[in-house]
């Protein structure tokens, strides 16, 4: 058994789970709800025991380093952590139906990941060679994940929001479904209370290893700079909400623009503009 | 004119207090840095320099949106964020204080009626038994209260967490302290380099804006070594490194490792692992030649592109060497010579040998065997150097920063009152975040409370 095939199950698992929520938001049927999630774990089940395969493969090919190193195993670990987020917000707040709109992003993340990539193992480079690494990438992906999982909310919060201002009042039939805007609103905003400590955890740990690997802890590079807009979207957000009732769908649709201005400093940095990220180069 | 003064002052006041204003510096602080991540920064490439109009480049220059980060409007605006952190704070936090020092000890009629939270108690026994039993019950089950009596009632009040109301004003103490820690580093710390060969020191750094920076001590490079893996990424850089004063080593800094990620550090002064390069363009070059008919055997030294005629007349020219040949041949790592033999009379064939792989040199069915030994050519060590007495300052502010987080965002104010009367007493709760887990604990508590026989 290798990784790469459990990879395979494990996005065929996230494709299964989102295919059975959406029959789910169809049916109002409460036990293919709990099946859209029992897949959804299954997958991350499988994708947990998959990393580990791949961090051990690692090891027998004698290079021996996390599987975090390069854009496929951090798009594969993205789509992970958004899985785990969506469970604990799920557990923890009891609204299954929201998987119907966070699962998406895991399996297009897996679906990318496995379609579009190189999956080879490949060494790591001098200046990945660091303990560092693997607080940094955990911390920054487990934000950008509970950014993605308020993105989803947020989507909700305004398909529902629009339904009920053209029905007037409450909406049945499929929006029935979807927990109340209010709730919505209110778990956006906890998403992002999970995710702001994190990101900016995820930006101290970058910094204090630039600072070990190079003596500088800032250097303005276009990551880090974006990480920083990142930052400044989200503690706008806050502070909108908290001091002046941004709530609803002004609320929501920064949560979306924090999530876009993620994905960019996520992706769009590597893809777009030149710097210290640039995975898989061999720059020091 | 002097209420104009007054006016103008608590104009200027109430500017730098506003949340509209963090807010809006917030967005421009995020929309402006996005130009340093888009135009280059510091120095730039010629072919930028061709591909945008002089009109531009001059506007964009006076604009410094080439050094963004640096220019004057950047760091005014993260002063006026400063001054504007300093302001809201200064501005709300006596409140706050007052909040927790002073808490509401007595519940008035018209504020009980706000509370989602309460949870009634029938008393049979007389007023003072009952506030002992229910201040005895509140200490055991949330947290001590203080007794206020008031028109014949008895209010109890206890509170768990009150402190934490601080924990944004932590998180915006901790931007201050960054600011601090960033701007001693730049008043007190030097970035630089320095470039080592094997077997030198040197006791002063070049800064990164030109000038020389004495250390007042010496390092020295005593060895260099490049590793590759299979695929020809390289696998580590490493200086062997010892720190000398007044010409002694230094007792544990003698034969330091250093590598990427890995630096050493003395005196306030960090030494990183950053780059490496040949020192020496014009060294010697040892080969060994031996005919294959076991005619006769010889050792040359050159230099490049100079040439010697061996004992049987064999022209042999040394064209050009390189320190690892698997950036040409990925097949072969190590040292490497391309060499020009020409026999006598006949004509140059051109061979490269090398000095890991003897074997692949004698493959070949010439009737000289040469092999590459090698060469004295050093190697430098290329090493950042940074001195920044503000970074701990900076760590400071980071941990302040994640703490406050954390008590601002997962901790929560949680209060209970009790009004005790004659005959019945009524409790009320309240938390200052995470209503819902609140909820759940009040309602335990409810349930503890209303079996209680009084």
């Amino acid at each position: 058994m290798t990784s790469s095939l459990l990879f395979n199950v494990t996005t065929l698992a996230y494709m299964a789970s989102m295919v059975v929520f959406f029959a789910f938001l169809a049916s109002k049927n409460k036990a293919i709800g709990l099946t859209g999630s029992l897949l959804a774990y299954a997958g991350f089940a499988i994708q947990t025991l998959a990393i580990a395969l791949r961090w051990k493969e690692s090891y027998d090919m004698g290079y021996g380093h996390a599987p975090l190193s390069n854009l496929y195993e951090s798009v594969v670990f993205f789509s992970w952590t958004i899985i785990l987020i969506y469970m604990f917000i799920e557990l923890k707040y009891k609204y299954r139906i929201v998987g119907a709109f966070v699962v998406p992003f895991a399996l297009l993340g897996m679906a990318w990941a496995q379609l579009g990539m190189h999956s080879g193992i490949e060494p790591l480079v001098p200046a990945l060679q660091s303990n560092w690494l693997l607080y940094h990438v955990v911390t920054c992906f487990l934000g950008y994940a509970a950014f993605a999982v308020a993105c989803g909310i947020s989507i909700m919060y305004l398909v529902k929001a629009r339904s009920e201002e053209a029905g007037g009042g409450a909406a049945g039939g499929l929006m029935g479904m979807f927990p109340p805007i209010r709730v919505l609103d209110d778990l956006n905003y906890r998403a992002i209370m999970i995710g702001f400590p994190l990101l900016t955890l995820g930006i101290i740990t970058g910094a204090a290893w630039a600072n070990y690997a190079w003596g500088t802890y800032w250097s303005w590079d276009p990551k880090e700079t974006w990480s920083l807009i990142v930052w400044f979207v989200y503690a706008a957000f806050l502070h909108a909400r908290f001091t002046r009732g941004w709530v609803g769908k002004r609320a929501a649709w920064l949560s979306i623009i924090g999530f876009a201005a993620t994905i960019f400093c996520y992706l769009g940095v590597n893809l777009f503009l030149s710097g210290l990220h640039s995975y898989g180069s061999s720059k020091m | 004119m002097a209420t104009t003064n007054r006016s103008f002052a608590q104009a200027l006041w109430d500017f730098f207090c506003s949340l509209k204003l963090t807010i809006s510096l917030l967005i421009s602080l995020a929309l402006t840095s996005v130009i340093g991540t888009i135009l280059p920064q510091g120095k730039l490439p010629p072919e930028y320099v061709a591909s945008i109009s002089p009109v531009k480049l001059q506007i964009y220059s006076k604009l410094g949106f080439f050094d963004m980060y640096h220019s004057w409007w950047f760091i005014l605006l993260l002063y006026v964020f400063s001054v504007n952190l300093i302001c809201c704070s200064i501005k709300r936090l006596p409140h706050v204080f007052k909040f927790i020092s002073e808490p509401n000890l007595v519940l008035g009629e018209s504020q009980r009626t706000g509370f989602s939270q309460k949870q009634d108690l029938k008393i049979t026994a007389s007023l003072d038994k009952g506030r002992e039993a229910l201040a005895e019950f509140l200490g055991k089950e949330f947290s001590v209260p203080v007794v206020t009596e008031h028109d014949g009632e008895y209010h109890l009040f206890a509170q768990k967490n009150a402190w934490c109301r601080l924990g944004v004003y932590v998180v915006h103490l901790s931007i201050l302290v960054i600011f601090v820690g960033a701007i001693l580093g730049s008043l007190f710390g030097y970035k630089g380099f320095a470039a080592i060969v094997e077997g030198t020191g040197i006791s002063s750094i070049q800064a990164n804006n030109g000038a020389e920076i004495p250390l007042g001590f010496e390092v020295r490079c005593e060895k260099f070594n490049v590793t590759f893996y299979d695929s020809g990424a390289p696998k580590e850089f490493k200086s062997i490194l010892t720190v000398l004063e007044n010409g002694q080593p230094v007792k544990g800094l003698t034969n330091v490792r250093v590598v990427v990620n890995e630096p050493l550090s003395y005196k306030g002064f960090t030494f990183y692992q950053s780059s490496y390069g040949q020192a020496t363009e014009s060294s010697d070059h040892t080969f060994s030649v031996q005919a294959r008919s076991g005619g006769f055997s010889d050792r040359l030294t050159l230099r490049e592109g100079q040439a010697t005629v061996l004992k049987d007349g064999t022209t042999f020219k040394l064209l050009e060497t390189t320190a690892d040949i698997r950036q040409f041949m990925p097949n072969f790592s190590g040292p490497a010579a391309r060499i020009e033999v020409t026999p006598k009379g006949g004509v140059p064939q051109t061979y490269i040998v090398f000095k890991d792989f003897p074997d692949a040199n004698a493959q070949r069915g010439d009737a000289l065997q040469v092999v590459y030994e090698g060469s004295n050519a050093k190697m430098y060590t290329g090493l950042q150097v940074a001195k920044d007495p503000g970074v701990w300052v900076v760590w400071l502010g980071c941990t302040l920063m994640v703490c406050g987080l954390f008590i601002a965002f997962f901790m929560s104010h949680k209060r209970v009152w009790i009004v005790v009367s004659k005959g019945y007493a009524r409790m009320y709760g309240n938390a200052s975040k995470n209503q819902a887990a609140f909820q759940m604990q009040f309602e335990e508590l409810s349930d503890k409370f209303k079996n209680l026989k009084i």
